[in-house]
């Protein structure tokens, strides 16, 4: 330091913006933090506005559910890896549909050809189901199922493979997705127009607030806003939005706020700047629960607590030097961790390929394994509390989200927003930006624009798609065609058609197509019939 | 002589609606000078060819990130044979191992960009093929 003053070293300090454009200092001291009161502002965790956790002692009490993705071809195979994962100390189960499922055609559809059983497992009718969740009792093993557009007759079959295990309904727990707005803006799964999509997510709500309250009917994705471009405030912002809608449709309904809106949960994306996401993080648990309180009404605490799932990102992680992915995988982990999620399904190396072998999930699993036994970030509750930078930069995050989230209401919200668009356009425009960036040096990705091996061998292990399996599983579903009891097939499907038509909710209508083994694409062409199909306003 | 503009067809084939590549590729090569026409997602084979042909285009630029690009590249050739447009150039882009790079020319595509290509070659590419 001889000679050197704080001023002259300053100078050649370059200046940091992160993606949410906040500018960071080169020191925080007191000063930033001064504006601060830790009991209207930060507080205990497990006290409002429960910046620091919504319990009052976090992980001492009981560490974060380990939910890795995995789905294979068939619901056979897909069973196997679940119980594989069960003994390998996994708590809950996310269950990868392929994409047919998800776009609610069966595997015998022309549409579907090359895709069944690829990314997911494939679901045609309850049977597939009934192999899948077999031995895995429904009320103590939690079950994530990643689907959307045609979430209400999976959950549907959901309900009836926990009843054939002879649960009552108020036992089962669990998590769909069913977060539709998020597909029109990236992941792209949508099948109906906004509205009547939304009326089934409602639906959905409805049913499980009465019926199933164990039940998560919702969980809104930030992840794959962010993954498709949006920075750290937008990917909050838009979610918070979204959530917003599916409330206020739901109160649309009749239902008690203080009843449901501690049954939405959030999935978050994590990857980019370390401490910016978990100032996030905080920031989003903070105005989350300022927002039920204030425009709900809501006085039930439970429903003012942002329960998240967060592990990491697949855009964050690189096809170039696979290996690297495992770090930054365990850094996810420990943002995650240090944020107060609830549960973290953690990408995996090879994400950036494939879904994820044997090997990958289990490297993932044990990752987080070695956080909760080995690292000590079980041993008390949010332990970057009061650091300088990370409360001044929640505060600046919070503010942030704010503003974005003020915009598109002034323009009229995020339903007609999506419904035009404007927010896809605004998001690929972001990932454009992003790339450009990239590709020129600005943002260093180590292994792809730094630090590159030329030539570089990529020994990865590729999750083969095996055609067979398909035949099979087509197979299954003619044999089920055949011996099915098609009158009741056809009356439950001409009563949901006219159902569809009035007001009225559908989840019971579905659960009985369910049973009676009609297929998804039956019941969703049903659907389809009255709904329409989604028009894309393609905006570049 | 003016330039003519390179007419280039963004098309996202089948059920995958991992559409931030194809967003980006198309805002790069509009851009670069080019006339991009981007239909969206979940396109059938045959509403690629159709588009293709109303639109006159140089290019079809096909992005497939679900793993599933041999059945669709395959579907694809055989109609632009059907149709003898034999002229357009083919390229594939998206979530492409290496090994499939090889196959994939094979069947006619004349450029594979895996995700992480360079926007200079991907533009580069298509003017000196397709220019």
């Amino acid at each position: 330091m001889q000679g050197e003053t704080v001023k002259d070293i300053q100078k050649k300090v370059k200046d940091v913006v992160l993606e949410s454009g906040i500018k960071v200092k080169p020191v925080y001291t007191p000063d930033d933090v001064k504006k601060i009161d830790y009991k209207k502002d930060i507080q205990n965790p497990g006290e409002y506005p429960y910046t620091r956790g919504i319990h009052p002692f976090m992980y001492c009490e009981r560490p974060w559910t380990m939910r890795q993705y995995s789905g294979f071809a068939t619901a056979i195979e897909t069973n196997k890896r679940f119980k594989y994962l069960i003994k390998q100390g996994q708590t809950g189960l996310n269950v990868a549909f392929d994409l047919p499922t998800q776009m609610g055609l069966d595997s015998d559809d022309i549409r579907a050809e090359g895709e069944v059983g690829r990314v997911g497992m494939a679901v045609d009718t309850l049977k597939d189901m009934e192999y899948a969740f077999e031995g895995i009792p429904l009320d103590k093993i939690s079950t994530s199922l990643t689907i959307n557009s045609t979430a209400a007759i999976l959950l549907a079959m959901y309900i009836v493979v926990a009843e054939k295990q002879g649960l009552s309904t108020d036992k089962i727990r669990g998590t769909a997705q069913n977060d539709i707005l998020k597909e029109y803006i990236g992941r792209g799964t949508w099948i109906f127009p906004v509205e009547p999509s939304l009326r089934l997510i409602t639906d959905t709500i409805e049913y499980c607030s009465k019926y199933i309250p164990k039940y998560y009917p919702v969980s809104v994705c930030g992840y794959h806003i962010r993954e498709s471009g949006a920075n750290p405030v937008q990917e909050i912002a838009y979610a918070f939005l979204i959530a917003k809608a599916y409330i206020q449709s739901a109160l649309g309904r009749g239902i008690d706020a203080n009843d449901f809106i501690s049954r939405i949960s959030f999935n978050f994306d994590i990857h980019g700047n370390f401490f910016e996401q978990i100032a996030k993080f905080r920031a989003a648990r903070r105005l989350w629960a300022k927002i039920v309180k204030k425009e709900f009404d809501a006085t039930n605490p439970k429903a003012m607590m942002m329960k998240m799932i967060a592990g990491g990102g697949g855009g964050g992680l690189t096809i170039e030097q696979p290996e690297n992915n495992i770090v930054r995988g365990a850094y996810y982990a420990l943002i995650s961790a240090l944020s107060g999620t609830q549960t973290m399904a953690l990408c995996s190396y090879d994400e950036a390929y494939t879904i994820p072998s044997e090997k990958a999930a289990i490297i993932s699993l044990r990752t987080m394994q070695i956080l909760i036994e080995e690292m000590g970030l079980c041993d008390t509750a949010d332990p970057l509390g009061g650091s300088y930078y990370i409360e001044a930069l929640t505060d600046q995050l919070e503010d942030k989200i704010v503003d974005c989230m003020n915009k598109v209401e002034k323009r009229g919200g995020i339903v007609e927003a999506i419904s035009k668009g404007e927010i896809q356009k605004e998001v690929s425009r972001q990932a454009y930006l992003y790339e450009k960036m990239l590709q020129s040096g600005e943002l260093v990705k180590v292994g792809v624009n730094k630090y590159r091996i030329a030539e570089e061998e990529r020994n990865i292990e590729f999750h083969e798609y095996d055609p067979s399996l398909v035949k099979k599983q087509k197979k299954m579903l003619n044999q089920i065609k055949e011996t099915r009891n098609n009158k009741r097939v056809s009356s439950s499907l001409d009563k949901l058609q006219a159902i569809a038509q009035t007001d009225e909710n559908l989840m019971p209508y579905i659960i009985e197509c369910v049973k009676a083994y009609a297929t998804i694409g039956e019941i969703t062409s049903v659907l389809e019939d009255v709904f329409g199909k989604f028009k894309e306003p393609v905006r570049i | 002589m003016l330039d003519k503009k390179i007419r280039i067809l963004i098309a996202k084939p089948g059920l995958d609606g991992h559409d931030r590549g194809v967003k980006v590729v198309a805002q790069l090569l509009r851009d670069a000078g080019m006339e991009v026409i981007y239909t969206g997602l979940h396109q059938t084979v045959e509403q690629i060819v159709e588009t293709a042909i109303q639109e006159d285009v140089d290019v079809i630029g096909l992005s497939i990130l679900s793993g599933a690009h041999f059945p669709i590249t395959e579907k694809l050739m055989k109609k632009m044979k059907d149709t003898a447009m034999n002229d357009v150039l083919i390229i594939v882009g998206g979530n492409i191992p290496q090994r499939d790079i090889n196959n994939l020319q094979a069947l006619g595509v004349k450029g594979v960009f895996p995700t992480g290509s360079k926007f200079e070659d991907i533009i580069k590419f298509i003017k000196i093929h397709a220019g």
